[in-house]
């Protein structure tokens, strides 16, 4: 079989099997544990079994509340925009580093100031922000800014540091200004990178947005899991968790396929 | 001729480098150089020598301790259009076709990003006037056929023809090459080397190629530069002096079997004793500075 073998070649279906494995064995516990727990207290909350949750998700997934919503759009609606203005204000955090790493002046400026930023952890910040920005959505969004924006700064500014100095002078001589070496040359060779940095930072986002919306908000798939909790509505709670976790897998996986189809010349290089 | 009416001119050129701990040391000693418009210069000498230190002055991505360069009369600062630079390593820019890296620079001259986008029709039709004459070097660099691929997809030898086609497309005044060929095998190696005279030739331009291969020198250059630390230093002198400026006798370009002549041992076994070996080493006064450009200030 060759477990602990290096130079092992699990085949096809044995990968696709293994990979398999782990999600079937949890599910199966899953079951088993509501299972048990059922025959013990028919009434039991804390583990609800597969059925149960089905109709969680028929209450929240289909079904209109009072208001005539259907909450887990509505929720995924109002997290999703926040999660979107977020990613989409990264593009900046995205220039600020290239600045920084292509202009010595910028560098001098910003470095240390987005360094020390770097490491105020952003939650503590939770309680400032919303006695400045009210519990509206921008203090949702600044938390996610402060908590992700020097991280993707740093990082862009480390990659384009690490651009050779030969393609610089090389753009110099073939007649390109400073600003076209920045936005020609150094930008597009760590766009797939930084995407890929984005990309990783997803997770923090998140992290981040539930924060937000656990304290302050009235809709938002965080606030539900906050709000339900009180009843202890596991049968709502898990869904959600399992939802918004395959949301931002299916985000990451966008990233990743965008990034090796249109830029293959990365994966490939030597 | 005054300095102005040189291609290159180089005075009392020193660079010094810090050194860790303080002090600095001497790379470049007192280089003086005259070169006329479409020589191919070839320059030479023992590794740590400075050539690719004296390289980067003329390029300008360093300026000079000391002295001045000038370019067709005007002092460089920092790299400019007019000079062309084919490096041995991250010649070509990864992220752009072999097409798009040739016409690159050809896209700068006329188009800002936001131009591209403004004046998007004619945009369109210049590119394809560039995508031409880029496949007329193409054709001549024999990659005829190569121009969508990316440069990860080339051999060594595909990446350095396309990278001068790149530099020699925008009509440099003079190319710079730096150790171009280094990494390649000898077969390719001596292809590369036709390639680069058959361009010097169809184009006319000034080469400065900087090279540790001493038969390469000589095989390409109509001059040949040894630039050495071995000779015999006085108090306080350091760092490498060009110690041989010579014609390379033979015509250019040079048939194929120059190699075999007895002249071109001749002149292989001089260099080596007067510039590569540091055991023997000559006085200041009796270097053969005999090329009719050469000087000393």
């Amino acid at each position: 079989m060759g477990f602990f073998r290096i130079n092992a070649q699990p085949g096809k279906v044995t990968s696709v099997l293994l990979s398999a494995a782990l999600f079937v064995l949890s599910l199966a516990a899953y079951v088993w544990v509501a299972h048990e727990r059922h025959q013990e207290n028919p009434q039991d909350k804390v583990v609800p079994t597969l059925s149960e949750m089905k109709g969680g998700v028929k209450r929240t997934a289909i079904e209109e509340d009072r208001k005539g919503d259907v909450r887990l759009w509505v929720d995924t609606w109002a997290s999703g925009k926040r999660f979107l203005i977020c990613v989409a204000l990264m593009s900046i955090a995205v220039l600020i580093g290239l600045h920084m790493g292509v202009l010595p002046y910028f560098e001098a400026l910003l470095l240390r100031f987005v360094t020390f930023f770097d490491k105020i952890p952003a939650l503590a910040l939770l309680p400032i922000l919303m006695i400045i920005f009210g519990i509206g959505e921008m203090s949702k969004i600044a938390l996610i800014v402060i908590g992700v924006f020097p991280t993707i700064i740093l990082d862009t500014f480390l990659r384009a540091k690490a651009v050779p100095r030969e393609q610089v002078t090389k753009g110099l001589t073939l007649g390109a200004s400073d600003m076209e070496v920045a936005y020609r040359i150094v930008l597009p060779q760590i766009l797939p990178g930084v995407l890929d940095t984005i990309r990783l930072n997803f997770k923090a986002v998140i992290l981040f947005l539930i924060a937000g919306e656990s304290v302050a908000a009235t809709v938002g798939l965080g606030y539900r899991i906050f709000v339900v909790r009180r009843y202890i509505a596991m049968d709502i709670i898990i869904p959600y968790v399992i939802w918004m976790s395959l949301l931002a897998y299916l985000a990451d996986l966008g990233v990743r396929y965008f990034v090796r189809w249109r830029y293959h010349w990365q994966y490939e290089e030597a | 001729m005054t300095p102005n009416e040189y291609l290159l001119y180089l005075e009392d050129v020193h660079k010094r480098y810090p050194v860790k701990g303080g002090g600095e040391k001497t790379v470049l000693d007192d280089i003086d150089l005259r070169v006329r418009k479409g020589e191919l210069i070839s320059v030479v000498g023992p590794s740590g020598c400075g050539k690719s230190t004296m390289l980067r002055l003329i390029l300008g991505s360093e300026p000079p301790s000391d002295g001045r360069v000038l370019v067709s009369g005007k002092p460089v600062e920092g790299p400019g259009r007019e000079r062309g630079i084919v490096f041995q390593k991250y010649s070509l820019f990864p992220h752009l076709s072999v097409r798009d890296n040739i016409v690159f620079g050809l896209d700068l001259e006329e188009f800002s990003i936001p131009g591209r986008l403004l004046r998007y029709v004619h945009y369109r039709k210049r590119k394809r006037e560039y995508a031409e004459r880029a496949q007329v070097y193409l054709e001549r660099m024999q990659l005829g056929e190569a121009g969508d691929k990316f440069p990860h997809e080339l051999s060594g030898g595909m990446r350095q023809r396309v990278a001068m086609a790149q530099a020699a497309i925008m009509h440099p005044e003079i190319l710079m090459m730096d150790e171009p060929f280094g990494a390649l095998d000898d077969a390719t190696r001596q292809e590369m080397q036709v390639f680069l005279l058959e361009l010097w030739e169809q184009t006319g331009m000034t080469v400065f190629f900087v090279t540790h291969d001493l038969e390469e020198a000589l095989f390409l250059g109509t001059r040949v530069l040894v630039l050495s630390q071995y000779y015999q230093q006085g108090d306080g002198v350091e760092g490498a002096k060009i110690v041989t400026d010579k014609e390379v006798p033979g015509g250019h370009p040079k048939p194929s079997d120059f190699k075999y002549t007895p002249e071109f041992s001749e002149l292989l076994e001089q260099i080596r004793r007067d510039g590569l070996d540091p055991e023997s080493r000559q006085k200041v006064e009796d270097f053969d500075l005999s090329h009719q450009d050469a000087w000393r200030d």
